[in-house]
């Protein structure tokens, strides 16, 4: 297991946002968590980052705990719902900041920004600004900003909800196979169970701060394990979509 | 919902993103909603209105100003208690909006980026001088500092005189001026949210570098924009500096104080020849707030 999530516990104010939460996954897999708006996914997501602090319990990345470790040491790469792209930045900067905290030369930051843009298709639109981008390159430019320092495990928060649901179709798929391209382990939140099932190599399923299962796509569809599981997941749309029938 | 608002602005070409000029757009009126005599009588009250309130009152000042011939008009203004009231009034008002500056950007990053307890009542405790009356500013500084305050005997034993002298001064202006930088930040500083912040700080920048790449270009604006706002309100204070101030000439008057002193003792046109100072004064500010206004944009 690359990440594992070991009883961890998290309350805000009164409100329980994660019950009893122990998952894991594999290196290199991309996993979804997937559950109704509410139900603790995004908590789980900012807890690995290390942008909220579980209650207790433990996170290991890589075999070693990180609770106390801050989420810049983590070597993750995190997407934000709305990409958080620096405003005031050109795509170019905002890919290179990472690399520039770091303190790399002038000349290795250059060429990994070029090679980003190449990779994300965006080689001549370096020097626009986030607000002269459409919704779709803008969750590409947020992909290379958190890939260029090279993380070990790439968060991705609702991904997709940001942009219209046209483009939405043709960014998962470039997404997945972006990905699988980078070879990355990454852990991506969604609200969306087509988009969970289509994506993801599993699932993590959440409800109400607790974990319902942990599975396969197909896995969670035919063998559902709680009622909650049963009624959450539409089986007949993905027996059609996964050709089972 | 709030995505979708996103996705709206995105295709705009012109909404650069920083909400500003999209609010802009919405509270722009509809066209031909109501007929043009309406508009026309609207103009007609608010046209009057200004000219009663300020354009004549503006106009006294300078034709006053300048009743008895310009050499008593440079007289007046180059006297030596006039340059020194200015000296005092420009010393107040740099000290006022340096030290609130620092504290307003300090105060809106905690209060916008920051959850605690008790951030609500400090945020409230900051508005106080604007809802408490300049001159209950002054007499409580009085009562604190003066020699009967609670601070006096220590003041007295260390030497430190604060009423009645240029100190006292800048704290008055100080105290009446303080929200302004902060209360213009803070909205601004609120509505960016702290993602940006948050992604910068996952890829390992410290708090000066994102406070200097991601948290001043978006506030720069704003911050100047408090920062003109509070420089014309230190410059015009007299309530709180009024009480603490003593009135002494050539020592603790400022420039609205002076004006009143000329103005009691029947010196019409010097008290309105100095006044003409701080008309001009307040019309620079009133500009460089246009100019603010306008880039932000």
């Amino acid at each position: 297991m690359y990440v594992e999530m070991k009883h961890i516990n998290k309350t805000f104010d009164g409100f329980q946002a994660s019950r009893d939460v122990s998952f894991g996954v594999e290196k290199g897999h991309l996993a979804a968590l997937l559950g109704p708006s509410g139900s603790g996914k995004t908590t789980i997501l900012r807890m690995i980052a290390g942008l909220d602090r579980p209650d207790d319990g433990d996170i290991l990345i890589d075999g070693a705990r990180v609770n106390d470790l801050p989420g810049s040491k983590r070597g993750i790469g995190f997407v934000f719902q709305n990409y958080a792209l620096f405003r005031y930045m050109t795509v170019a900067d905002n890919i290179a900041f990472g690399l520039e905290v770091q303190k790399k030369s002038k000349g290795e930051i250059r060429s990994r920004v070029e090679e980003l843009l190449e990779l994300i298709s965006m080689k001549d639109l370096g020097k626009r600004y986030p607000h002269q981008l459409s919704g779709g390159q803008r969750q590409r430019v947020a992909f290379a900003r958190a890939l260029a320092p090279n993380p070990q495990l790439l968060l991705l928060d609702e991904p997709f909800a940001a942009i219209d649901a046209k483009v939405r179709r043709e960014l998962r798929t470039w997404l997945r196979e972006m990905i699988g391209r980078v070879g990355v382990t990454s852990i991506f939140v969604t609200h969306d169970q087509e988009e969970a099932m289509e994506v993801a190599d599993m699932v993590i399923l959440t409800n109400q701060g607790r974990i319902e299962q942990v599975g396969t796509p197909e896995e969670i569809c035919l063998h559902p394990q709680t009622e909650f599981v049963q009624d959450f997941i539409d089986t007949k749309r993905f027996e059609a979509l996964m050709g089972i029938s | 919902m709030k995505t979708e608002k996103n996705l709206e602005q995105n295709k705009n070409p012109d909404a650069v993103g920083d909400g500003i000029h999209s609010i802009q757009k919405v509270i722009e009126p509809p066209k031909n909603i109501s007929r043009p005599i309406v508009k026309y009588i609207l103009i007609a009250i608010s046209v009057l209105f200004l000219a009663v309130m300020l354009v004549v009152p503006l106009i006294v000042v300078l034709v006053n100003a300048l009743g008895d011939g310009w050499a008593a008009y440079r007289e007046a203004v180059l006297d030596e208690y006039t340059l020194k009231a200015l000296a005092l009034t420009l010393l107040a008002t740099v000290s006022a909006v340096l030290v609130n500056t620092i504290f307003g950007v300090f105060a809106a990053y905690l209060l916008s980026k920051f959850y605690f307890k008790g951030c609500q009542a400090l945020a409230t405790l900051i508005d106080i001088p604007f809802s408490i009356s300049p001159v209950i500013a002054g007499l409580v500084f009085i009562l604190t500092f003066g020699n009967i305050g609670w601070m006096g005997d220590f003041l007295r034993a260390h030497d430190i005189k604060i009423v009645f002298a240029v100190p006292g001064v800048i704290l008055a202006t100080i105290f009446v001026t303080f929200p302004f930088v902060f209360r213009e930040l803070f909205p601004v500083m609120n509505a960016q949210g702290n993602d940006e912040e948050e992604a910068a700080a996952l890829m390992g920048a410290g708090g000066f570098t994102i406070f200097r790449r991601i948290t001043f270009p978006h506030i720069k604006w704003a911050l100047l924009y408090g920062v003109i706002l509070c420089t014309a309100r230190a410059m015009g204070e007299f309530g709180a500096v009024s009480v603490i101030s003593g009135h002494l000439r050539g020592k603790t008057n400022t420039l609205p104080l002076h004006v009143e002193i000329l103005y009691n003792e029947f010196n019409t046109t010097a008290a309105f020849a100095v006044s003409s100072i701080l008309v001009i004064l307040a019309v620079l500010v009133l500009i460089a707030r246009n100019i603010v206004e306008w880039k932000r944009k």
